[in-house]
């Protein structure tokens, strides 16, 4: 049985003046105790508001979403306590110390006030925040805040984790350190409901992913079935001179089955075939008596950039911070 | 990251959650709500340089400046300003609510709060009683000052007492106003400029430094039915201050009945705005 359901989910916004928004569109979703759901998508699909909705932050317009069977819009103090939540803004108090916000969030979780201490201090260890704990946190880099901001949401032990888009404005190192401590709570069975608009975070962390979009659930499997999904190899080229890339795009034609992709910066194109190494072969060779330079080719399997570009028919960006409420 | 190689291994296996909603969860979720407030205070000095430093200024100023201008029959300037200095200094420092309720929206840390198995009334109830600590600080201060230049107590101890908790209920109370105004403006600024916008008119169009009955007819009963009119007549009175020749000039209800008002006034607003915010908090969301 699935332990976090949503059935036909929806929820709109009226801006002012403007026409009504659907940020869930009639969402479904189920995620078996255990494992962890990514919920893949760009800004504005959707990805936010579903997690507002389970953390009981807000209340869909029509269809239900449960946790364990208990309603998440009726029975939010029931769903409280069994929830932990670390959001995309951390929400930490800028005021208080390190130490002084896990210890807070440990007394709202009733911890007695020792019991209280000593998990704050044990989580300052965990996520490595000593310099953290007895300074206040105005001033401390995103990466710091937002491990304070996860420890917080782990100060008790939730049976569900929701994690609304952990890395997002983070530099690679700090990512990268937020992927371990997200990939040892797995580890540790804990039930993970991520959201990201980074492909390659939802292909390393997540057992299954709902690719969403407009609010609602447009494929839904593993890495490797959704790459499955859009099918076949690629052939990936990189030019040395931008000059070459009609020549290059003419070959590709000849040889995919589809129409080849041509990169914004002019040099690097990809393109579907049926028979891998074969076609590679040719297009090389043809390529060679064309006097095409090349920086580098290769086949390669599809990827989940592809395989989003493909169902939405638009590319899957990462490039602008902040997602709206919608 | 590296993760430390220790046999004791901190974990998830924290203690699991128990959410007895109960009197004793509520006192002490209020009471850890209020300690982050304190925190604040003692973190972030230009509150509390603010929450002394005014009064003192305010103080010396009417004073020893319009002290010699402003002639009240039968008084002292000095002791006919206090009350008013008093309460135009409380119920600004009520206005610290409104701008950190929004300020908390702002930072996400209300949602934070949201989704912890806490008491839904606790950081409004913690945001309010940290104005009542500011409030209560500036009074200390301003008495002290107050006594210095030359300002007496004319009643009793007793009755001065009860017109300092007056002046800090009804700030409280309006404190409670604030803090849901500041959830639905959602924007530190535009709180902090709307309130100053009413509460400056509200504070001067008042017998707190000018005796009502000195003002233009239409602004003399606007001052008149003015709450703060009322909080300053009862301070005034609580305090002996009121000098004899003032007595029964105004013929307004509000004034000839100033503590009774203050109280409805403190009551009014508690039953309106205490439910009103605290279902407001249970549903806003940051973003």
């Amino acid at each position: 049985m699935s332990f976090i359901e949503a059935h036909e989910l929806v929820k709109t916004y009226s801006p002012r003046g403007g026409p009504t928004v659907y940020a869930l569109n009639g969402l479904n979703l189920d995620v078996p105790q255990g494992t962890v759901q990514a919920l893949l998508g760009p800004n504005g699909a959707g990805k936010t508001t579903a997690v507002k909705v389970f953390t009981t932050l807000i209340r869909p317009d029509s269809g239900s979403a449960t946790i364990d069977g208990i309603d998440v819009g009726t029975h939010g103090d029931r769903i409280r306590p069994m929830i932990g939540v670390s959001g995309q803004y951390a929400a930490v108090d800028e005021n208080l110390t390190g130490f002084e916000n896990l210890d807070m969030v440990g007394r709202l979780y009733h911890l007695g006030a020792r019991a209280s201490r000593a998990r704050a201090t044990e989580l300052i260890e965990l996520f490595e925040l000593t310099e953290a704990q007895n300074r206040p946190v105005k001033g401390f880099s995103g990466g710091m805040r937002r491990r304070i901001d996860l420890a917080g949401a782990i100060v008790m032990r939730p049976r569900v984790l929701f994690l609304d888009e952990p890395t997002t404005g983070l530099d690679p190192r700090s990512r990268l350190g937020m992927w371990d401590i997200i990939t040892r709570l797995v580890g540790e069975g804990t039930t993970v409901f991520l959201t990201t608009q980074y492909l390659e975070e939802a292909d390393r962390l997540a057992d299954d992913i709902a690719v969403i979009d407009g609010g609602k659930v447009i494929a839904q499997g593993t890495a490797d079935e959704l790459k499955a999904s859009v099918g076949g190899q690629r052939i990936e080229l990189s030019l040395v001179s931008e000059a070459d890339s009609a020549v290059a795009l003419e070959v590709l034609r000849r040889h995919g089955s589809d129409e080849p992709v041509l990169s914004a910066e002019g040099r690097t194109l990809a393109v579907r075939v049926a028979e891998g190494p074969a076609a590679l072969q040719r297009v090389l060779a043809e390529l060679h008596s064309a006097d095409v330079a090349l920086h580098d080719a290769g086949m390669r399997r599809p990827t989940l950039d592809d395989v989003f570009l493909t169902l939405t028919g638009h590319a899957a960006s990462a490039d602008s911070e902040g997602e709206a409420a919608a | 990251m590296t993760v430390p190689a220790t046999a004791h291994r901190p974990s998830l296996d924290g203690p699991a959650s128990a959410a007895p909603s109960s009197l004793s969860t509520w006192f002490s979720d209020g009471w850890v709500a209020t300690k982050r407030n304190m925190i604040k205070i003692k973190r972030v000095p230009d509150i509390l340089v603010f929450t002394t430093l005014q009064p003192i200024m305010f103080v010396l100023l009417f004073s020893y400046v319009y002290a010699g201008v402003i002639d009240i029959p039968g008084s002292d300037y000095k002791e006919f300003i206090m009350a008013g200095i008093f309460a135009q200094t409380v119920v600004f420092g009520s206005t610290y609510s409104g701008s950190a309720m929004a300020q908390d929206l702002k930072d996400g840390i209300i949602d934070r709060f949201r989704t912890l198995p806490m008491s839904p009334s606790a950081v409004l109830i913690g945001r309010t009683n940290g104005d009542l600590f500011i409030n209560t600080v500036s009074m200390v201060v301003m008495i002290g000052t107050g006594l210095v230049v030359g300002w007496r107590v004319r009643s009793s101890l007793l009755e001065a007492l009860a017109g300092v908790a007056l002046l800090l209920f009804f700030a409280y109370a309006l404190s409670w106003v604030l803090a849901f105004l500041g959830m639905c403006v959602r924007s530190p600024e535009v709180i902090n400029n709307v309130s100053f916008l009413v509460l400056f008119p509200l504070t001067f169009i008042s017998n707190a430094f000018v005796p009502a009955e000195s003002l233009p007819t239409p602004l003399r009963i606007f001052a008149e039915y003015n709450p703060v009119s009322a909080l300053v007549q009862s301070a005034r009175e609580l305090f002996g201050n009121v000098p004899p020749e003032a007595r029964g000039v105004s013929d307004a209800w509000t004034i000839q009945n100033p503590i009774l008002t203050v109280l409805i006034g403190i009551v009014v607003m508690l039953v309106i705005f205490v439910p009103l915010s605290i279902r407001k908090f249970s549903r806003i969301s940051t973003r």
